[in-house]
Order: structure tokens, then sequence, then C-alpha cells
């Protein structure tokens, strides 16, 4: 089962690599990894979608939390959660095939961003299932490149998974 | 006060308590070791990095303080990585100091330059690497906090010459603040009642004993646990110092060269009681056979070892010797439900001692050829109980698990995890120094030796009397042993096909060598061995085809196991 595991860790030298290596190290997988700072500077929040049982789950977390740099592990599994994410999408466009995608980009409230006479690039914000969506109705026309950002997500209302 | 960095770290090994370091010179340290020059810290020069860590981790293991080790930059450091994954794998309480070239040449190939937090990241508990001085005795502060503490390991400080150079006013911290590291010591005391609950209704119980009871001091609580409950005790590699192995509730040790009547009891058991222990795959054999009629209570301080390998029906997280008090606790206020639990119990160990009886852990004594089984009991009984014994990996070595019989903690310091050949000889060395009173004996396999041969120059330098002794069976015997099971004794490059002169090694280094090659000739070498003064080897010519048993083989359940005829 998927699971989207957030990471709150010591914003310092060589955490990534701790992150990545206990992944690697371990035969773990990494479907995506976001890292960036957060509100205080000397934390990082690593958002990352993983794939396992639950035995391999609780293995996951318990490993996250053994290490000395990281303050605090939450899987979102389980909760009530919002997701997002960002993805780039350049996609070949003819003179027929312009106004078909202007009209998938308004229907999925994306942007384009950038124009050449053989391409848009459409920026699209939101769940991973409508980043898939957008591009499964973009393929057709030809996709010349995607960047995606990997999810990040936040619990729902109050709840927080900020350090207690 | 203003101080250089190496002046810093000096100052902090010694508000550490740390008296004694293992070490090995070179242009990335070579700042170190001039304040060392003048220092009350006594510098043990190994022959080798690997054996400077090993040596360490020796002396770690004896007296349970944390074991330090020094190494220059580039190959001094790599030299190190063997010595740090074995004391990672074995949960050994170090710090490991290692020269880094300048930081303004960090990363880019200079001379002697190797990314040590890079290579040692799977392998240490945490490292370090020290880029502004105003951070050091912080960080050398941490390092011991965090080697220490929890379940213990290596820590590596990669400290770049540069800052070692620098200097900054000295004050170390008193206090540590980890945030994302806080050990859970104090066991949750509804399961230890829950535990208690599942002990005193068990029919067939087996307590599983791992290091973990050496490394939190709990030997007394697991004594009393069994004695009270009349539970058997089985104990891995690691433990077979944590319990008197002639107490007549212990089983020996468990898994892969386990006893009969361990592997059976625990095959048989109704009820595994894992205290400070992993379920290692040398251990359970076939996992899903492992203990399969058993519920599982699992003590243990790491939460990440607790339903790793299989499923738990109580975890309790905590230090063993927590756990073990208030479950002592809650026993004895239970004293009619305990004499029930030992009069419900009787049969069981009954049972127990009749596979004892069946298949005791024996074998067959020559008249023509040493038996180093027959070499490692009469060691047993030529030493004094406090004897500590190190061994090296192979047939030897568990021979020595099988034989010898420990009765005092911290008695036998052994590679068990990672396995390493080469670990013995310089462990030796670090628990001699540690303890220069006692009797420190190294027992080897003749291809492990050669491995920290080089070792017998510091025994000799430092008068470190260690005594050696190479079961010689002129194989790398263990891997032979599994060619003439497995490979139908196509021995590949197993025969040791040179046999040196391990008389004239010994002597070239200044050490005493001793060899035997009759039964008559082993208990004479042995007294005149303990009675030379300094280090001496001694070289047992031993039945050459001996094998390792009971086995069970890669893959099978450890009910299914290869016994002795
Ligand atoms: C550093 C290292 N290399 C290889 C091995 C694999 N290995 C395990 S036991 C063994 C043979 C050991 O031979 P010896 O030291 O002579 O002991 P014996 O088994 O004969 O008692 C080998 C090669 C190992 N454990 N460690």
């Amino acid at each position: 089962m998927k699971h989207t595991i957030s990471v709150l860790v010591e914003n310092e030298f060589g955490v990534l690599s701790r992150i990545s290596g206990l992944f690697s190290g371990r035969g773990f997988n990494i479907e995506s990894l976001s890292v960036a700072p957060t509100q205080d500077p000397d934390v990082s929040r690593m958002t990352l979608v993983t794939r396992g049982d639950d035995r391999i789950l609780e293995q996951i977390t318990k490993q996250l939390n053994k290490l000395i740099s990281t303050i605090k592990v939450v899987d979102f599994t389980d909760e009530e959660f919002i997701e997002r994410e960002l993805a780039l999408i350049k996609v070949a466009t003819e003179a027929e095939s312009r106004a078909e995608a202007l009209r998938i980009v308004d229907i999925f409230r994306a942007k384009v961003i950038d124009v050449t006479p053989k391409s848009y690039t459409i920026e699209i914000t939101g769940a991973p299932a409508k980043v898939d969506a957008v591009l499964e109705l973009l393929r057709p026309m030809g996709i010349k490149e995607v960047v995606r950002s990997g999810p990040v997500v936040v619990g729902r209302g109050a709840k927080r998974s900020w350090i207690a | 006060m203003e101080m250089t960095g190496s002046q810093i770290l000096l100052e902090s090994l010694k508000l550490e308590g740390v008296d004694t370091v293992f070490g090995y010179p070179g242009g990335a340290v070579i700042n170190i070791y001039d304040d060392l020059f003048e220092s009350s810290i006594n510098h043990i020069l190994t022959r080798h990095e690997q054996a400077a860590v090993h040596a360490a981790d020796g002396y770690a293991r004896c007296t349970g303080k944390v074991g330090v080790a020094i190494a220059t930059s580039g190959p001094g450091a790599t030299n190190t990585v063997t010595g740090i994954a074995t004391a990672y794998m074995d949960s050994i309480p170090m710090v490991i100091i290692t020269g880094q070239v300048p930081t303004p040449l960090i990363g880019n190939d200079a001379f002697q330059e190797a990314d040590m937090c890079g290579i040692t990241r799977p392998c240490t508990k945490h490292n370090f690497l020290v880029k502004d001085i105003r951070e050091l005795a912080k960080t050398i502060k941490e390092a011991f906090y965090i080697a220490r503490t929890g379940r213990p390991g290596p820590v590596l400080i990669d400290f770049p010459k540069d800052i070692q150079v620098a200097s900054h006013k000295f004050s170390y911290p008193d206090k540590v603040n980890l945030r994302g590291y806080k050990p859970t010591y104090s066991g949750n005391i509804r399961q230890i009642e829950k535990a208690a609950k599942m002990i005193l209704e068990a029919k067939k119980p087996v307590l599983y004993i791992g290091g973990g009871i050496n490394l939190s001091a709990a030997n007394d609580e697991l004594l009393k646990l069994a004695e009270m409950t009349k539970i058997p005790v089985t104990t891995t590699l690691m433990a077979m110092s944590a319990f008197p192995q002639r107490h007549p509730l212990a089983l020996g040790m468990l898994g892969m060269h386990g006893t009969f009547y361990a592997n059976m009891s625990v095959t048989e058991c109704d009820l595994l009681i894992a205290v400070g222990s992993r379920f290692d795959d040398r251990v359970t054999g076939r996992i899903d056979s492992f203990a399969e009629k058993a519920k599982v209570i699992h003590v243990d301080i790491d939460p990440t070892s607790i339903g790793k390998n299989v499923l738990v029906s109580l975890p309790i997280v905590g230090d063993l010797k927590d756990v073990l008090g208030k479950l002592l606790g809650s026993l004895e206020q239970k004293q009619e439900s305990l004499k029930r639990l030992v009069a419900a119990t009787e049969d069981w160990r009954l049972m127990i001692a009749e596979w004892k009886e069946r298949h005791p852990m024996a074998y067959r004594q020559s008249k023509t050829v040493i038996k180093p089984q027959y070499v490692i009991e009469k060691i047993r009984e030529l030493t004094n109980d406090d004897a500590i014994i190190t061994t090296e990996v192979g047939q030897h070595q568990m021979w020595t698990a099988q034989f010898f019989d420990f009765s005092q903690p911290r008695t036998f310091l052994t590679s068990g995890g990672l396995g390493t050949m080469g670990f013995g000889l310089p462990a030796a060395l670090g628990a001699q120094v540690a303890y220069p009173e006692r009797q420190v004996i190294d027992i080897s396999g003749d291809g492990s030796f050669q491995m920290n041969s080089q070792e017998l120059a510091t025994l000799v330098q430092y008068r470190l009397p260690v005594k050696i002794v190479i079961l010689n069976n002129n194989y790398l015997g263990m891997v032979r042993q599994w060619q003439q099971m497995f490979f139908e004794k196509r021995y590949s490059q197993t025969v040791m096909e040179l046999p040196i002169d391990f008389i004239k090694l010994a002597e070239a280094y200044g050490a005493t060598g001793l060899q035997a090659t009759k039964v008559e000739e082993v208990e004479e070498t042995i007294k005149k061995a303990l009675e030379t003064p300094g280090p001496v080897l001694m070289n047992f010519k031993i039945s050459r085809e001996e094998n390792v048993l009971p086995m069970v083989p890669a893959g099978k359940a450890i009910n299914e196991m290869v016994l002795a005829s």
C-alpha cells in the first residue's frame, strides 16, 4: 500500500543522505521525495511516498525515528490530510490542438506559463491523481517533458504535524 | 581559556573519563599527536588502524566504557571501517576520531581525502564532520553521549586539520540537547504486568537472551528472574557470558551451532521471552518455523529490533535492567502464582533434561590427535573464572562458544554480528590494556590469526601478556566444513598450502612461541604459557577435519540439525 510520510529533520549537513541511504541500504522504496526548510530555519521537512505492507511500514517509521537527525515522523496515510503536487508539463501543440489544450487547462484550473509556436508549458497544482488525469488528457497531443515535484502534505484543520 | 582544536579534543576526552586511546598517526592528525606527546592520556600505538578500532572495541566490551580510536585521514580512516562496522553490528560504544583534509580542500580530491561521513554512514550510530571550531566541544560531548546511551554504538568524528590548529575558548557543555534522540529507558509498567501474566500462565517458557544483557548490566536481574521462575535460558553468541553456562537452567547457545536441547526447547516452547536479542538469521534458521508454537515477548531498548523479523505478541521497549527489575518486582508479589508456575513447568524441564541426556554437548576424545574442544576445555580448567576470552571467526569461535562454559559477565569478546576474522587478537590487546592483571586469551584459527598478526608487535612493545591459542587445522576450517557438507568436498581455496612456522613468527616479534602436536602436550603447553610472562603464542596442531556440530544447514528450521554421531 502507498504511504505518504512527513519527516522533520535537523537542517544540517548530510541529513538528506542519511534518509536516502537508509532507504537504499534497507531496500525500502521511495516513489518520491521532496525536501525544503520549514518556518524554523533549523528544521527541514521531507515528504516521501513509499510502498509496503504493514510490517515494512512499521520498520520504515521506526528506522526513520531511530536516526539521530530525525525530530518527528508522521505517516499521513491513516490521517486526514491535504496533498498537493506541482507539475510543469511541456506539451507539443499544433494549430489545431491549441484550443483543446487550453480547454483542458481551463477545466483543471491549470495555467499556461510559457508559449512557443510549437509548445505550451502548463503549470498544474493538485492532488497527484489530478496531475495524472491532466497528463492522460494531454498525452495524445504529445508530451515533451514532465517535471513533477512529488506531493507535499499537511494535516487537515488545526491538526499539525509540527514538533510537539 | 583559548585552546587549539586538538587541545580541545584532548581536554574533552579527559572530561569524558577517557584515559586510554588506541591509534595510529599520520599527516592529518599530526597536531593531535603533538599534543598527545605530553598528555596524561595513554596512547597505544597499534600496527594497523583496523586493529586500533578492534582494540578500542575490546576495551569497551570488557569494561562497558566508551572505547576511543584515532586514525589519520584517507587510508588511515578507511582502514578503520571494518572495525567500526564490527562494533556497530554488536552495539559497542565507541568514538572514532579521524583526521580530515582542511575544510577548504574538502571535496577537492585532496591528498589523502576520503569522505568518511559518507563511507561510515551505514555503519555508525551517528557521525559528525566538524566544520567550525565553535562546534567542536559540543560535537565531542554529543558523540560520547550518543555512543553510550540507548542502544550503544560507534560514533565517528571527522576532524579537519585546519580546525585542529584553529583556536577558540574552551568550555565543555554539561548537557546535550538532541531533540531527535530520546531513548526510552523506562519500560511501560502495564506491558510489564502483561508480561508477568503471560509468564505465569506459560507451560513451556524459554528465555532467549542476547548481548543486550551485558550492555545493560542486567546480569543479576536475569539470573534472579530465571531462578525465581525456573525458566530455562538459552543465549546467543553475544550473550554466552551473560548467564553462567554451568547453571542448571542454562541451555547454552541456540541457532545454527546451538545445542540440540536449546534448539528443541525453542521449537517446542509456548512462550519465548526474548531479552536484548534480535532474532538474527543465524539464530532463527528458517524464520517461519522459529518458535512456531510460541507467543513472543520481546524486550529491547531499540524499537526497530522489535517486530523486525518475527511477529511479537508483547513488545516492551526499555532498558533491560529497568524492565527486568520491574518484572521481578511484579512477580515477587505473586508468590502463589509463582509456585504454581514452577509446578506447572516441571514436565517441561524434565522434557528438556531428556533432550539434554539424549544429545549432550559433547565430542569424541582421541588418543592420537588433539581435539580442539579438548584444548578449550583445558583452557577453561586452567584459567581463572574471570579470564577474558576473545576469538576470531570460524570453527574455533563456535567451539569456544559451545565448550567454554563462561561464568562471568563480559568475559567473552567475539564478533557476533559482522563475523570479523582478525578481531580477536586486537580485541584481546584492548582488554589487556583495560585489565593488566587479568588473564586475557585469544582463541584463534590459523587463518584468522594472520589477518592481524602484526599486533604481536604491539603486545610486545607494551608488555601486554596476552596468550594466543591457535587451533591450527591448516584450513580455513569453517569454510572447509561447508565445502565438505554442501559442496562435495571441493576444498576451493580453503587449504592453507603454506604451513607457517608460528613459533618463529612469535619469536621474530619478541614473543614466546610454544607448540603442541600430541594430546599429552596440551595441558603442559597451556600451563607453561600461563606461567610465562609476556605474550605467548601456542600453536596446537589439531585434528584437521573436525567439524562444528550440531549444525543447522542454511535455510532449514533449527530443529533440523545435523548432529554429532
Ligand atoms: C574478514 C573475513 N573474511 C572472510 C570471512 C569468511 N570466513 C568465515 S570463517 C572463515 C575461516 C576461518 O578460518 P580460521 O581462522 O583458520 O578458523 P577455523 O574455522 O579453521 O577455526 C572464513 C574465511 C570472515 N568471516 N571474515
